[in-house]
């Protein structure tokens, strides 16, 4: 079902680079006054933010620049270098495990039968760094609809393409190839969970994860896998990337969560990009924001044991 | 002539005082690109890591500068000092970027000195190169007499701390920080021999 979720958001907000550029012009004001106040205390505490206020989408040339997706490199720039050696056209998705329609669905023929909307979201990173995106694409739910869902089914597992000859960062072992996500059925049929094709309305572009990649807003960055090759809906939890390299460190679940420590980062507070050099950290939320939207999904949950 | 004449020459009229100035002047364009908003999307990261990057080239020229000499025949000493308080200018800088900008609260520096691992290994390496810094003048040198090289013989143990450090934050296996790591391994072991040999005869 399309349009099942909405931010508020005035289409003025969406596009607006000179809106953007002027507040760039003020933060450079502000910059010195707030350098100078830095090493005060932490205290500082912040309402939550829900979808009405996500705020203002960073400019494209910050979404498209600053990635990670370490098939291509690890540097943060590598991908915007090199992904454009990935071949996304033809593209298909195999789709199969507990499904009434198991197959290859054509990119083709998986938008001919999507509505596209808009959706912009908070997108957290691990490392700590957060953008504002616009996205373009479709629910999650409505792909798997599209291939029907068998009773008994618990978990959907995700997997990027690998293709060793387009993709320059997988000679090295970084982690083990291919990457590999995964979500419970009901997070996966949740309305936020979003398969994206576009970025302020043109297609999205390879290093973002061309020719579709998953989005789910309140995880961290890394659950969002990118160049989707195929769907297993499955009975058991599937295995995931960075949980397969350090499972004390990333969890299954992955819910951006500031009173879980990571061992690496501290993740009560974050940087949203696109501010400058001065720029002040925000404290996270819970469920990066989302705590209204699903929060239910996981009632009588210790977030801290099942992180 | 042989090829480390040939370099030796010309480099007697270099003033060590260049890399002091190419420290300093590579500091400052990295500011002001920051302050110019042409760090790409995230100017406290890119600062923070070239400073730290600045600092681990530093300290290998650092190492390098006496197996060059054993091994080649180059005689680079002379710069030797310039390249250790470069070096600890720019992890001076890696910290400072860190704290102020990066983290920005007392409270949570302190808490991730404790807390982070690759943070309590690089703040080590800090530590021990306080006092190399302090002391890398020629009035030390006077002061202290033989025990000015037991001193600065902590250089060793701040390299593998500064290596250990990039090495353990790092997300997932990557061969760079394991090949800089290597490396400030191996000049050292190659320090080892030298000074076990010559003890025998
Ligand atoms: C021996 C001295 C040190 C050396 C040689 C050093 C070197 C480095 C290097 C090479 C990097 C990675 C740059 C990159 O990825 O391109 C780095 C990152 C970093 N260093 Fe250091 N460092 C030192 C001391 C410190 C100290 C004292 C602190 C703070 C207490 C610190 C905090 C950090 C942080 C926070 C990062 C970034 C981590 C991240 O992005 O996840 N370093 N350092």
């Amino acid at each position: 079902m399309a349009y099942r979720w909405k931010n508020n958001l005035k289409e003025s907000d969406v596009t607006s680079e000179s809106a953007f550029l002027n507040r760039r012009q003020i933060m450079a004001g502000v910059a010195g006054s707030i350098a100078a106040g830095a090493l005060g205390t932490s205290a500082r505490a912040m309402g939550p933010w829900n979808a009405d206020d996500v705020g203002e989408p960073n400019e494209w040339e910050d979404i498209t620049s600053y990635n990670n997706y370490y098939e291509f490199g690890t540097g943060k720039g590598d991908p915007a270098k090199y992904a454009h050696m990935l071949t996304t056209k033809p593209w298909s998705v195999t789709i199969d495990g507990l499904v009434d329609k198991p197959g290859d669905y054509a990119f083709e023929d998986i938008m001919s039968k999507m509505s596209i909307e808009e959706r912009i979201y908070r997108f957290r990173c691990v490392e700590r760094w957060a953008m504002i995106v616009p996205w373009n694409g479709f629910e999650l739910a409505d792909l798997l609809e599209l291939a029907g869902v068998q009773s008994g089914a618990k978990y959907v597992a995700f997997e990027t393409a690998l293709r060793p000859e387009e993709m320059p960062g997988v000679s090295q072992p970084v982690i083990d190839w291919p990457y590999v996500e995964g979500l419970r059925l009901d997070e996966a049929m949740h309305p936020l969970s979003f398969i994206a094709t576009g970025i302020y309305g043109k297609d999205i572009p390879n290093q973002n994860g061309a020719p579709l990649r998953l989005v789910v807003p309140w995880k961290y960055g890394y659950k969002s896998i990118k160049s989707i090759v195929r769907i297993t809906v499955t009975e058991t939890e599937p295995p995931t990337a960075w949980n397969n390299y350090s499972a004390r460190e990333y969890g299954f679940y992955s819910n951006v969560n500031p009173n879980r420590s990571h061992p690496r980062w501290s993740q009560e507070y974050e940087q949203l990009l696109g501010q400058g050099l001065f720029a002040e950290k925000i404290p996270t939320r819970l469920f990066n924001g989302y705590e209204e939207e699903v929060a239910s999904l996981y009632e009588g949950m210790d977030l801290l044991e099942f992180h | 002539m042989s090829v480390a004449a040939v370099i030796n020459t010309p480099v007697r009229h270099i003033p060590a005082g260049l890399i002091y100035m190419c420290s300093l002047a590579y500091a400052g364009w990295l500011l002001w690109l920051g302050i110019e908003n042409r760090l790409g999307a995230n100017p406290v990261e890119a600062l923070e890591h070239a400073l730290g990057e600045a600092a681990l080239y530093l300290l290998v020229a650092g190492l390098v500068v006496t197996p060059l000499r054993r091994f080649a025949g180059l005689n680079l000493l002379k710069f030797r000092r310039a390249i250790g308080l470069s070096c600890f200018f720019f992890v001076v800088l890696h910290l400072l970027t860190w704290a102020v900008l990066d983290v920005q609260a007392l409270d949570r520096v302190w808490a991730d000195i404790l807390k982070r691992p690759y943070i309590t290994v690089g703040m080590a390496g800090f530590l021990l190169m306080v006092p190399l810094a302090l002391t890398s003048n020629n009035r030390s040198l006077r002061w202290l007499g033989a025990d000015w090289r037991k001193l600065h013989r902590l250089t060793y143990a701040a390299a593998v701390l500064g290596g250990m450090h990039y090495v353990m934050l790092v997300k997932g296996w990557q061969l760079r920080p394991l090949v800089f790591l290597a490396i400030i391994l191996v000049l050292l072991l190659l320090r080892v021999r030298r000074r076990a040999r010559p003890a025998k005869v």
